[in-house]
């Protein structure tokens, strides 16, 4: 108890990583006709699915530990992901469709004079990844303060994160918001001086995604295995209890709920230059809803399940919408049935009860939420 | 006083058949004379007849001007007007006030009347200050109100005459305004003033515009022009009101359409504490059922039947959709009443396979539902303020469907049952209420009702297989906002959401606005975390 | 606080009373609670609490809690504190412990984890996030498993516990907790005997260390702690001395005993 992993931990932990940041860049390295050739095309893909992973790690951090279902986390996603859109659209300068040095396309072709203020400081990577964690972060904290200060919690807290992010949504859809409206922003150029579209610039920034993807990792680690992990665990399971133990159960969730959206906030970040565009529809509350069956499907409660049902869960999304796209919602509708009414733990539940009884896991889910303390 | 009124009525009676009887008779002579001048070579004279036979309110002289109008009448050589209609090679010819046949023309014995712009603008006049007297009651108040859009002042005598002849009180209203009008330019300032006093009275926009015109126009007198600007005022302050009052209206409406989308929810969440994401697709289902319904009828049943299709929809969606409730409450939500955070994460599931199963059958494309004729289209309330007939029948539908909710749940023993369930489950059981089939009933109750509100829905909208997600955050809203567990409360909610969006539109635009009350409602639900109508005490804490 | 909690300050009423209700009122949509309830507990007692279902014995612990604001009404903590202006978590730190009526620990952590976020620490979030258990930590914790019988189940799930280990581990986390005040809401409701009776050792052990509050239905229980007694009745006092003159009044027999 309290140490961050084990040896075995560690190592698990090290080779994966080995292998996803040395591995995987070297086979794409290898000339295209060797059997061993890891497509280009695969490597933003594999970080798209890190990114992702990372975004799960967020939402199990809260959900899983904590036991706030937020339905909300697409949008701290989608800001991040629109704070990193904001510096890659002023790094495009005069290559753009109406060569202003100044103003992005969008709001030469919607007629801005001037840049709004909001834009101010963007063109500085430093200035955009302070954004990147600030946005995200201090959202969640006003947010967060309302809500937790005044007891709002399970499926009240649900709803309301979901009405969060559809009002961004719709805010978002607005041409005169200054981000794109629609269409969001596109046709980035480069990112620190080096053109996006290029090999090493994918492999890069395949490597931040895993490197974040496991920092992340190592960060819901610390918090998990603290006393404060279980305190939270704790405010999970018995929220009054905590109270009469003297701990603010408000402090202790605001607390959590920020550093996740900071790391939702960087997965956004690291995957809108990898796909090459941040629109509305990131925020809408279907995208959000999906992140918590990534993480139910590899089993809420343990950051390797959040980690492992992001990847199953978006590679079959990638496999069936190119194979079978009318299947790709049955099939993840059946996904939400079976792991909430048979799977409740699942894919490390799973493996865990195959393995037998070795270690008893941190979370039981069932019951989990409903919090009957009082008389 | 209805009866005294009857009474006044009756003894006027014969002097208004009078009037009438007046109408027909017309001086003959002077009519036959006047229409013979139509014949004339000169415009001049045409233009004078036409002015003449304007004051001569006999139905024979709106077919006379007509067919002037229309270029049926013809002159012959011997300078006598005729009504010819062609008949084959020749014309039939007849006299164009009494319709006798006279025999047939070839065309070289008539002259087709010639009717020129300056003529025709006479004649549209005539005919519209001629339609005052027609017994056609619509063709009179359109009369009415076109003059009252486009005053003339050589409609004052025709008005006069008719207002002394018209009995329906509506069109008199619209008359002595048009009359107003007529008089507004009079020289006699005196008679301007009891014009303007008259018209200040008024609600409606077109009276307004030509009061402001009136205003802007030059050479007013002093008197004259303090007079209309105090009409203008008090005319603006109604108009004002009127906006309010449809702001109001549109609101409420908005309120009703989320009532019905919530009212299902309030009871599978307010009452059974189960999330049901799948609600916006129960009203989905309930759409495309009269979608379906609707297409039968088109298909097998005569056409004058078509009109009754909305009303077998409602029970055919509530029970498909019931159905459907039930099917998913016994092989899903039955199993996480204790987990409501994974019965919301179930439910989406079943959303999704809902929507794409829809997709699957339907294809993707909207579906247009068309409105049976008794909801088409609508009427002018006043001042402007149109009420359409779909948006008013599901104002007073929502209204019934609460209502009888309120009794299934209150004096039902169904609706007992339930609430003893709601209150306390365990004592219920033991008592002998079969807890399980409850659970089922409620949730097909609260789908079916969603079922209802997608019959509705359609009605002013397309149907499409996302439907229901355009209404699924809204509904949560509601029940959240006005307190969970508390049918008013639901009510409550969903008409002041309803108004405040369309309070705010004008001010914030549709969308913002829509964020503006997101945004206050997740303010509000931090202060009042249960809601405007929240159950208080021992019982609620747990 | 532990420090305040020692008798022997200067002014009589620190010394005396450690907690004053004066004319507290809740109601619930029309009815009442507690009706105007007034009294006064000694620093250093043991008091039980006793009334039929409904008296108001639960509410009354949720006022001193901070769990339910009353409508009216004041209640004193240490003679300075008003518990009626703060939440729950203020009015933990300042040494009230309540024991619930169901017993309520974090079944999915281990009795040394419960028995840990219990202990009295500064329960800031960052001074949580970054605390190392020291040795001194460890062994008081030792000690209290010890103390209410659960050593060697450091590491077992409370949620795997009896009914009545459940029951000891809940007390076990108030006394760790350092409560100068301990509200127990019926501490043997479903034990057996010999839990009954191991049970109310530690309640008597606890009395002149701790104030102790207990609420209680089992006579027997009551009997053996052989303190003074406080019948509610409607949500007010009906009764007040020790068991046996509590038992021989007429106004409780009627409403209470002697059915």
């Amino acid at each position: 108890m309290g140490s961050l992993l084990d040896r075995r931990g560690w190592i698990g932990f090290l080779a994966t990583g080995l292998v996803l940041i040395v591995v995987v860049p070297l086979l794409n390295t290898l000339p295209a006709d060797s059997p061993a050739h890891l497509a280009d095309y695969l490597v933003p893909l594999f970080g798209k699915y890190a990114c992702y992973a990372l975004l799960a790690l967020s939402l199990d951090l809260v959900w899983g530990y904590a036991g706030i279902l937020s339905l909300g986390h697409g949008a701290f996603f989608a800001l991040g992901g629109y704070a990193m859109g904001m510096y890659l659209m002023r790094q495009v300068g005069t290559r753009g469709v109406y060569q202003n040095p100044i103003l992005p396309d969008f709001m030469v072709f919607l007629n801005w004079k001037e840049l709004p203020w909001y834009w101010y400081g963007f063109d500085h990577f430093a200035f955009a990844a302070l954004m990147i964690v600030l946005v995200p972060g201090i959202l969640a904290f006003v947010f967060g303060w309302l809500a937790f200060r005044s007891r709002v919690t399970g499926v009240y807290l649900s709803i309301i994160t979901q009405a969060l992010t559809y009002a961004l949504w719709l805010a978002f859809f607005r041409n005169d918001m200054g981000f794109g409206g629609n269409n969001g922003m596109t046709d980035f150029k480069d990112l620190l001086g080096m053109p996006l579209q290029s090999g090493a610039m994918h492999r890069g920034l395949y490597i931040a995604s895993v490197v974040a993807m496991g920092l992340g990792f190592l960060v819901c680690r610390y918090i998990v295995t603290s006393k404060l992990g279980r305190l939270l665990l704790a405010v999970r399971d018995a929220q009054s209890r905590v109270r009469f133990l003297g701990y603010s159960v408000a402090h202790a969730q605001v607390f959590v709920f920020t550093i996740s959206a900071v790391l939702a906030g960087i997965a956004g970040a690291l995957y809108v230059p990898q796909v090459g565009i941040i629109n509305p529809s990131e925020f809408s509350p279907a995208n959000s809803i999906e992140i918590a069956i990534w993480v139910a499907v590899g089993g809420r409660g343990t950051l390797v399940g959040a980690l492992v049902g992001a990847v199953i869960i978006n590679y079959a999304k990638t496999y069936l919408t190119g194979a079978v796209p009318e299947a790709w919602l049955y099939f993840l509708g059946a996904i939400f049935i079976l792991v909430t009414l048979v799977f409740p733990n699942g894919i490390v539940g799973l493996v865990n009860r195959w393995r037998g009884p070795r270690r008893a896991p941190p979370a039981a889910p069932r019951g989990l939420l409903d919090e009957k303390v009082a008389p | 006083m209805v009866c005294r009124l009857r009474l006044f009525l009756l003894a006027f009676l014969p002097l208004l058949l009078a009037v009438h009887g007046g109408f027909a008779a017309t001086d003959d002579a002077k009519l036959a004379s006047l229409v013979a001048q139509l014949g004339a070579d000169d415009f001049d004279q045409k233009v004078a007849a036409v002015g003449e036979l304007a004051a001569i309110p006999d139905p024979r002289v709106v077919a006379v001007l007509k067919a002037l109008e229309d270029g049926n009448l013809y002159v012959t050589k011997d300078k006598k007007v005729v009504l010819a209609a062609q008949d084959g090679d020749n014309f039939a010819t007849s006299d164009p006030v009494t319709g006798a046949k006279i025999g047939t023309a070839t065309s070289d014995d008539i002259d087709q009347i010639i009717v020129n712009n300056r003529v025709r603008t006479v004649i549209d006049a005539a005919l519209g200050t001629l339609n005052l007297f027609s017994p056609d009651r619509d063709a009179r108040l359109a009369a009415a109100l076109d003059l009252i859009k486009n005053p003339s002042p050589t409609a004052g005598p025709a008005l006069v005459k008719a207002l002394a002849a018209e009995q329906d009180a509506a069109i008199r209203q619209d008359m002595t305004l048009a009359l107003a009008e007529a008089r507004l330019n009079a020289p006699d300032k005196k008679v301007q003033l009891a014009a303007i006093a008259e018209l200040s009275g008024s609600m409606d926009p077109a009276v307004f515009n030509i009061l402001s015109a009136l205003h802007d126009s030059t050479g007013l007198d002093p008197d004259v022009k303090k007079a209309d600007e105090n009409a203008l005022a008090a005319i603006s302050q109604r108009l004002q009101l009127v906006r309010i009052g449809m702001t109001l209206f549109e609101g409420l409406s908005l309120g009703s359409i989320l009532l019905l989308a919530a009212i299902g929810l309030s009871i599978t969440f307010g009452v059974m504490g189960v999330i049901n994401m799948a609600h916006g697709e129960m009203i989905m289902l309930g759409a495309y059922s009269t979608y379906v319904v609707q297409q039968l009828f088109v298909g097998y049943l005569p056409a004058d039947w078509l009109d009754a299709y909305l009303i077998v929809s409602l029970p055919v969606a509530f029970v498909v959709t019931a159905a459907v409730g039930i099917a998913l409450e016994r092989s899903v939500i039955r199993f996480l009443y204790t987990r409501p955070l994974e019965t919301l994460l179930a439910t989406w599931g079943v959303s999704l396979i809902l929507q794409q199963f829809v997709r699957t059958i339907f294809g993707s494309p909207n579906k247009a539902v068309d409105n049976p004729s008794y909801m088409t289209g609508g009427f002018d309330l006043i001042g402007g303020a149109f009420i359409t007939w779909n948006r008013l029948v599901i104002l007073v539908f929502c209204f019934i469907v609460l209502g009888v909710l309120g009794l299934i749940l209150k004096r039902t023993s169904f609706g007992l049952h339930m609430r003893a369930v709601t209150q306390n489950r365990d004592m219920a059981a033991a008592m002998g209420i079969p807890t399980a089939r409850i659970d089922a009933l409620t949730f097909g109750l609260g789908s079916g009702i969603a079922g209802i509100a997608g019959v509705a829905l359609s009605q002013i909208g397309n149907v499409s297989p996302n439907l229901g997600t355009i209404y699924i955050v809204d509904s949560f809203m509601v029940v959240v906002f006005g307190g969970v567990g508390s049918l008013f409360g639901t009510l409550a909610g969903a008409m002041s959401l309803g108004i405040v969006n369309k309070l705010l539109e004008p001010v914030a635009g549709a969308v913002l606005g829509k964020v503006v009350v997101l945004i206050a409602i997740i303010l509000f639900i931090q202060r009042r975390p249960r809601g405007l109508f929240a159950l208080r005490g021992r019982a609620a804490e747990n | 606080m532990t420090v305040e909690a020692s008798p022997g300050t200067t002014s009589p009423e620190f010394t005396t009373s450690l907690l004053y209700l004066d004319g507290v009122t809740v109601s619930f949509d029309g009815f009442k609670a507690l009706n105007a309830l007034s009294f006064v507990i000694d620093r250093g007692e043991l008091r039980c609490i006793i009334g039929p279902n409904g008296a108001g014995k639960t509410t009354m612990m949720d006022v001193v809690t901070g769990k339910t604001r009353p409508d009216e009404g004041q209640v004193t903590f240490n003679g300075k504190f008003d518990l009626t202006r703060l939440d729950e978590a203020a009015i933990a730190n300042l040494g009230i412990g309540r024991k619930f009526q169901k017993p309520t620990v974090f079944e999915n952590l281990s009795v040394f984890a419960n028995l840990e976020l219990a202990r009295k620490t500064v329960r800031g979030i960052t001074r949580t996030l970054l605390a190392k258990l020291d040795t001194g930590a460890r062994d008081e914790i030792a000690a209290m498993t010890r103390r209410i019988g659960l050593a060697g189940r450091e590491e077992i799930l409370a949620g795997a516990l009896s009914h009545g280990q459940k029951q000891w581990l809940e007390i076990g986390m108030l006394l760790i907790q350092d409560a100068q005040l301990l509200l127990l809401d019926e501490p043997v409701a479903g034990m057996t005997d010999r839990e009954t009776e191991a049970t109310a050792d530690l309640v008597r052990s606890l009395a002149g260390e701790h104030t102790v509050v207990v609420v209680e239905h089992d006579m027997e229980f009551v009997r053996s702690l052989a303190s003074r007694v406080t019948v509610l009745h409607e949500g007010s006092v009906l009764a007040d001395g020790s068991i046996d003159f509590v038992q021989n009044h007429q106004a409780v027999i009627d409403v209470y005993l002697g059915r």
